[in-house]
């Protein structure tokens, strides 16, 4: 059952003296909402960007979704899916255009692009948007949508950074229910997030502090470790250490 | 390729999109050329000049007649004293009154000089200036045909360099080469280097970059429609320079196609440099216009000359691209010579544009990281 869908053994990434991330070691199974969690600037999107083969680590051993971070970063990103907190769709392109460009940037075909792009706006009840720019959607929908995008091309890996950073609370909530019913498919999501309830629905979490990683496990058993009500608490006893 | 060519054909969906995009890519080098062409122009055509011969003779008539056939003048007035001079430039048709003092065509003839004042309106220096100037060479020209190198005159004359190559002394063959030197690199760097910052600020370039599209792509991607639009730009200026005003081009039209998408190549990768410093499009818009613009129009020799200028900036003029290109272009459209003459231009720009591309990378693969 346990399918390693990233392992990352002893990563350290320095930039310069500086030492983004110091000594990682950390696996993600296949189908699992991971939570990257860690205070601005503890290294969390130096650890992003190396998983997703936008920068090659100083050393330790990094394989995702099968293949090698330092050589196959071509063959990685090919095979997961990227939203960030800033916004990823094109506004002054319609909710069609958007679709098909991103699906050809993935090397879909088009019979497919089209077969999906039906699929995901009757999921979504956003038939008569396929022709509507997305600068004249609501937000939610947008947000939304750029979650379907990202798992457009059916990617083994999601990182989401920050997906619901300025979305309103139901939004959320319902943006966090397209999640699961990814998870269920076998996609694998990697969440970091500053909303710590939103900890609470991963199936496993991290926290991250100073470049390391002082904290892995399921929030039910984080919480009982450090004798905490909710992740909210876990995060601030481990994050700011006295 | 199919991935890029989805990814151009979203580029060109950007431009067409947005008005004011199309209207800076193709309205504006139509509106340079033409305010350039009739606006600003420095021809005079039919000018009125009044005449005041005092002396009346054979040769000065003669000398009245050759200035006013010469089709830059219309005779308003002829006047018969000084007195009328304050009234007719009142009348404001006259720009010059010219006047030969008594006995002109005897002295001439006996002491070898003879003398002749122009009067110019001032309160129009420009006209003025091209007035008396056009007056001079015309009188200079008389004189020569007149006597000979023999009888050497006292008029002096100011000869003008640019009615070496322009007879005619149109004006627009000087401008037209430096509007499509001007259009060219501020429509390419300025666009390619908005449209890249622009990516980069809304947090698309991010997800283009975890894209299996590679970088080289993605820049390639973002550049390809503005080097076919800023093509089509040239092929519009050059028509609308033919047809409005007659102006062709007389040497090789391949050559100076293809020098021009090397200027256009070299500006793209300007604009590709300017973006990869810049953090927002602001910067990139500032960096675009302040940077570019005004070094190109006063520095380049588009409007002023560079032998005229103080060394200094002779030397910050020579990292301008657009100093060489304006060579290039008014040495294939103007005098109508090959490759031989302007290879040196050529290759400075072929080094400025590799370098341009050089940095880029290198800048490219540091944000990287």
């Amino acid at each position: 059952m346990n399918n390693t869908v990233i392992s990352v053994h002893n990563l350290v990434k320095k930039f310069g003296s500086f030492t983004a991330n110091d000594n990682l070691s950390f696996e993600v199974y296949a189908g699992e909402i991971f939570g990257f969690l860690g205070a601005n600037g503890a290294g969390k999107t130096t650890t992003i960007r190396i998983l997703s083969g936008l920068s090659i680590p100083t050393s330790g051993e990094v394989n995702v979704a099968g293949f090698d971070a330092y050589s196959q970063t071509e063959q990685i990103k090919k095979n997961i899916g990227y939203m960030c907190q800033k916004f990823s769709l094109y506004e002054d392109l319609t909710v069609k255009e958007n679709i098909i460009l991103y699906g050809g940037i993935y090397g879909m075909s088009k019979s497919l692009i089209r077969e999906r792009l039906i699929e995901l706006l009757a999921k979504l009840r956003f038939q008569e948007y396929e022709n509507r720019m997305i600068s004249d959607l609501p937000p939610g929908l947008r947000q939304k949508l750029a979650f379907s995008v990202a798992v457009l091309h059916e990617p083994k890996i999601v990182f989401l950074d920050e997906p619901t950073g300025g979305v309103d609370p139901i939004t959320r909530r319902q943006f966090w229910e397209s999640i699961y019913e990814t998870a269920s498919r076998g996609i694998t999501l990697f969440v970091t997030t500053h909303y710590m309830d939103e900890a609470e629905y991963c199936d496993r979490i991290s926290i991250m502090n100073d470049g390391k990683i002082v904290a892995l496990d399921t929030p039910e058993r984080l919480k009982k470790q450090y004798n905490a009500t909710s992740v909210e608490e876990v995060f601030i006893k481990i994050a700011r250490p006295v | 390729m199919k991935r890029f060519l989805g990814f151009v054909k979203k580029e060109f969906l950007h431009i067409f999109r947005d008005y004011r995009t199309l209207f800076i890519l193709f309205g504006i080098p139509v509106a340079q050329i033409l305010i350039f062409g009739f606006a600003v122009s420095n021809d005079i055509r039919n000018a009125g000049v009044a005449i005041l011969d005092l002396s009346h003779d054979e040769i000065t008539l003669k000398l009245t007649d050759k200035i006013i056939s010469s089709g830059f003048f219309k005779k308003t007035e002829t006047l018969l004293n000084y007195k009328d001079i304050d009234r007719v430039f009142k009348k404001g048709k006259t720009k010059a009154v010219i006047i030969f003092e008594n006995d002109f065509g005897k002295k001439l003839i006996s002491e070898g000089k003879a003398s002749l004042s122009i009067i110019a309106d001032g309160s129009e220096p420009n006209t003025a200036t091209l007035v008396t100037n056009y007056t001079t060479a015309i009188v200079n020209d008389f004189t020569t045909e007149l006597a000979g190198p023999v009888l050497n005159n006292s008029i002096r004359i100011s000869p003008d360099v640019k009615m070496f190559y322009n007879p005619n002394l149109k004006s627009h063959f000087m401008f037209v080469p430096g509007v499509v030197t001007l259009i060219l690199i501020l429509i390419s760097a300025l666009m390619t280097s908005v449209t890249i910052t622009r990516e980069k600020e809304f947090g698309t370039m991010e997800v283009l970059l975890v894209s299996p599209l590679r970088p080289i792509q993605i820049i390639l991607g973002k550049v390809m429609p503005y080097f076919i639009l800023s093509f089509i730009n040239v092929l519009l200026i050059l028509a609308l320079s033919w047809l409005v005003f007659d102006l062709p081009v007389k040497g090789s039209l391949i050559l100076l196609l293809a020098e021009c998408m090397l200027y256009i190549l070299m500006s793209l990768s300007l604009g590709i440099l300017i973006s990869t410093v810049s953090g927002n499009m602001q910067q990139a818009i500032f960096i675009s216009l302040i940077g570019l613009m005004l070094p190109t129009v006063l520095l380049s020799g588009f409007i002023f000359p560079i032998e005229n200028m103080p060394k200094i900036y002779d030397y910050v003029s020579s990292i301008l691209p657009p100093r060489y290109f304006i060579v290039i272009i008014k040495n294939i459209m103007i005098k109508g010579t090959g490759l031989m003459y302007i290879w040196k231009e050529t290759l400075i720009l072929i080094i400025m544009t590799l370098v341009f591309i050089g940095l880029s990378v290198r800048k490219f693969k540091i944000r990287l990281e």
